[in-house]
């Protein structure tokens, strides 16, 4: 490392374009704009450079160049994630791993898949689909995301309870680590020997090191699938209903449940046939084989009846099963319709408390002068309460920032979290030290430096260091308890932002 | 039933100020594995006890030297179950050692790991601090994954006080299934059977015979039974073969007398479900739907592990044979430095169970 000659932004541009296409090589503010933000758009910077390499190699010989010069590296995949972290840093390079998008192999026998970091998440199922197989977790995003992304945020989708997250369905990835050096983690078994990086690295919003190939477990096709709809005169009878089904010992393949506002605007926009007077609506599907979902749809629909549901309808087709989807699926996008802009969060609640939060959040709703819709991935406790706001009104998307923290601290303060599947990223940085102590938090960045000891790796995202953490505490006007015990921080943010 | 937490936060702290090493012990149960412990003991079995069930939550919390069978005791009075099925070793084993040594039975491919199912911990690191990671909730993004780090860990990083995890329904109907067959003619057929979407639950093969167990809704159990045509176990036999395989009392897995490690070598093979190791297979007991196999011998480490890679992963030797000497696959050098720094980050003095993983730990 050598910062005291780092280069301009001209040489390091001479130096990538010595090894990768002038024109993958891009330093015009025209042709950056694009890369200034992923999916949250309210939180922009503009890159030094791009690079767009083709081969693992070249992204070796950026991360060499990147790492002698301690120059900041923002890994991207498809730019479709929602918690800033893939906002580049001014100082910083953005290496996009767009051209990555091969799927190397799938392997029928063994129900694998190889895969370039850039292949999109909904293709890996399409191209098992001739052999009747399909990769579990789905974003709501799948078509556009990439699985290097979803690695990165160790992402979830509505079928998270029966198949699980992004890091159940990894079996092994090719990794460089920040000096460029190539290791593999994982295997094609199930376990491997000493620490389990693998799972470190789920979720690591590219601060550990950068992805180039990923192995996913595949799985068959479900025979069957249906859905069961069930409107609710209000949420704790939808609340209940979701434990009445885990009680009765079925985990659906998802369960998602909607509140009021949020069926309104869905069924405008989709005309799925929603109960459009309910409080709450929940959808359950089950699936497995032909005699299984039978069995279990007969269940679902005597508890949902059971538990005071107004309405229930099941889908007798595919064609059906599709359209109560579809309803949810383009909840956001609805919700887009009946505001100028919306602000999605992202925090995962213990169930029971889903009553609780939602009076909670009401009353937050009320004292802000903003409304607010709510869509649940019920079996799992993941709420993405929707904040509906206007942005050209000055100060208006401060005010939704901070209506957004106060949810997120609700969160932790019921058992939960601050962020289910979508990430820290910048976004959240603030709330992680609601989440975790200092010490805590000094751990992670003890973390960071196994790995990243400069800290040019996405800097600045995921975890806060302790200074940073420091000051979000006076902000809010907290104790703020010394720690003396650890001298692990070594102010990376000086070193990463030269 | 109590909170020692306290306790052990002192301990720790006694002895980083007397520059002790310690080795950290619950049920004791899996002394065998990895390399031979030295240090101080640090008893965790007395800080036990259920702390947090929510059986509709599906999430249970218990600190660390809770027995399995006290946590499957109040699972079962509920219908539930760590889909994980882990070893009980006669009834010592607790849930801590369980997941520092990444423990889990015959379900693993299809219902996960005991890595899979942990959401949260709360651990002293080596300076002593009581730190908490993860959660009781299922998804759960924000910092890293300290939680599933502790798998297979060995203790290594810390003290592990308290652990939530998931929990399952316990599936309303099993039946075993079985075919008479060649160890060759059953990783491929088993790894058919894995394509297909049935509720498959369980695939072994050991002395020429296939056992599968399917598990879910009665009506698809049966149905897939039948479709499949196998010759099937009576429910006692096919508990029987389960518990035995699962609670590693298979004579595969048998200890012997001594107490000197002495013990003929027991390999553990985590590798490609559909690889061929023809010189093992005839001999080995092959399981997780051919992704792990077990066999017993003396072997060169070295000529296992190229065994190993060739099928697409890793061997470790898991009870037996010398344990002063390297029990896990070879690290390379990259990934033995990033290990390194991460134990150092949790225990800068490297004062738990060193060694115990590797000898350069």
């Amino acid at each position: 490392m050598n910062t005291a000659n780092k280069p301009s932004k001209d040489e390091l541009c001479q130096l990538f374009r010595g090894f990768i296409a002038a024109h993958d090589v891009i330093s015009d503010a025209e042709t950056l704009k694009p890369y200034e933000c992923d999916g949250l758009s309210m939180y922009c910077e503009m890159p030094l450079i791009v690079v767009l390499p083709e081969n693992v190699a070249q992204v070796q010989e950026v991360l060499r160049i990147c790492h002698r010069y301690a120059v900041p590296v923002v890994a991207r995949g498809a730019g479709t994630g929602l918690c800033a972290g893939a906002m580049p840093n001014a100082q910083g390079v953005v290496l996009s791993l767009a051209k990555f998008k091969n799927i190397l192999d799938i392997n029928p026998q063994t129900r694998t898949a190889r895969l370039q970091p850039g292949v999109r998440n909904l293709a890996i199922s399409e191209a098992a689909a001739e052999y009747g197989l399909y990769y579990g977790p789905d974003p709501s995003s799948q078509i556009a995301c990439t699985i290097g992304g979803n690695v990165a945020e160790n992402s979830g989708g509505v079928h998270c309870l029966k198949y699980g997250l992004t890091v159940h369905n990894v079996l092994s990835v090719e990794m460089l680590t920040v000096e460029g050096e190539k290791i593999s983690l994982g295997s094609d078994g199930l376990d491997t020997c000493g620490f389990d990086l693998l799972a470190l690295i789920n979720g690591s919003e590219g601060l550990l090191g950068v992805i180039t190939e990923i192995q996913v477990k595949l799985l068959p096709i479900p025979e069957k699938a249906r859905v069961v709809m069930a409107g609710f005169d209000n949420v704790q009878q939808a609340g209940d209903s979701v434990g009445g089904i885990i009680a009765s010992g079925i985990i659906p393949a998802g369960l998602e449940m909607m509140d009021s506002y949020a069926i309104s605007a869905a069924e405008d926009f989709a005309k799925a046939g929603y109960p459009k007077e309910a409080k709450a609506l929940l959808l359950c599907e089950v699936d497995g084989t032909a005699e299984e979902v039978q069995e279990h749809i007969e269940q679902v629909e005597k508890l949902f009846h059971s538990f005071g549901a107004t309405s229930v309808r099941t889908s007798q087709t595919e064609a059906e099963r599709a359209l109560l989807w579809k309803g949810r699926k383009s909840a956001f996008p609805a919700v887009g319709r009946i505001s100028p802009d919306y602000y999605c969060m992202d925090g995962t609640i213990p169930r029971g408390q889903l009553a609780h939060v939602l009076t909670e959040m009401q009353r937050l709703s009320e004292h802000y002068q903003l409304r607010v819709a709510n869509v649940f991935h019920a079996g799992d406790g993941n709420l993405h309460p929707l904040i509906l706001f206007d942005a050209n009104i000055p100060g208006e998307f401060a005010k939704t920032e901070e209506f957004g923290g106060k949810i997120l601290e609700l969160c932790v303060a019921v058992g939960g979290c601050i962020t289910g599947e979508h990430g820290v990223g910048i976004e959240k940085i603030r709330q992680m030290s609601v989440q975790f102590t200092e010490q805590e938090l000094l751990q992670f960045n003890a973390i960071k430096d196994a790995f990243d000891p400069v800290g040019t790796l996405n800097p600045g995202k995921g975890v806060p260091t302790l200074r940073r953490c420091q000051e979000y505490r006076s902000i809010e006007l907290k104790p703020k308890p010394q720690n003396q015990s650890q001298n692990k921080d070594k102010n990376k943010e000086g070193a990463a932002h030269g | 039933m109590a909170d020692l937490s306290t306790e052990l936060q002192q301990q720790v702290l006694a002895a980083r100020d007397a520059k002790q090493t310690l080795n950290i012990v619950g049920g004791g149960s899996k002394s065998f594995m990895g390399r031979e412990a030295v240090g101080q003991r640090l008893d965790v079995s007395g800080h036990r006890g259920i702390v947090n069930y929510q059986p509709v939550e599906l999430v249970l919390t218990a600190r660390a030297g809770t027995l399995l069978t006290e946590i499957e005791a109040a699972l079962a009075e509920n219908n539930q179950i760590l889909a994980f099925e882990p070893p009980r070793f006669s009834g010592v084993a607790t849930i801590g050692g369980t997941l520092a040594c990444n423990q889990s039975g015959p379900g693993r491919p299809w219902t996960g790991s005991v890595r899979d199912h942990v959401l949260g911990v709360r651990l002293i690191n080596g300076l002593g601090e009581h730190l908490k990671f993860g959660g009781q909730v299922m998804k759960n993004v924000a910092g890293y994954d300290v939680s599933r780090l502790q798998a297979g860990a060995m203790g290594s990083l810390g003290v592990i006080t308290e652990i939530s995890l998931k929990v399952l329904p316990k599936p309303a109907a099993s039946r075993t299934v079985v075919w008479d067959m060649g160890a060759q003619q059953a990783i491929a057929f088993m790894n058919q059977l894995a394509a297909r979407p049935k509720p498959l639950s369980a695939a072994c093969w050991l002395q020429g015979r296939l056992y599968v167990r399917l598990s879910g809704a009665l009506s698809a159990v049966e149905a897939t039974v039948k479709e499949w045509q196998g010759a099937e176990l009576t429910q006692e036999q096919a508990d029987d073969f389960w518990r035995q395989l699962g609670q590693q009392e298979l004579s595969m897995f048998d200890k012997g007398a001594s107490e000197d490690n002495t013990a003929i070598p027991l390999w553990r093979f985590s590798i490609n479900s559909a690889a061929n190791i023809p010189l093992l297979d005839e001999h080995s007991i092959i399981d997780w739907g051919g992704a792990q196999r077990w066999f017993r011998g003396e072997q060169d480490k070295l000529h296992m592990e190229s065994l190993a890679a060739n099928a697409g992963g890793q061997v470790s030797l898991y009870a037996g044979g010398d344990r002063r000497s390297e029990v896990m696959h070879t690290t390379p050098a990259v990934l033995q430095v990033i290990q390194k720094r991460i134990k150092t980050s949790f225990d800068p003095d490297g004062m738990f169970n060193p060694g115990r993983l590797y000898h350069w730990m």
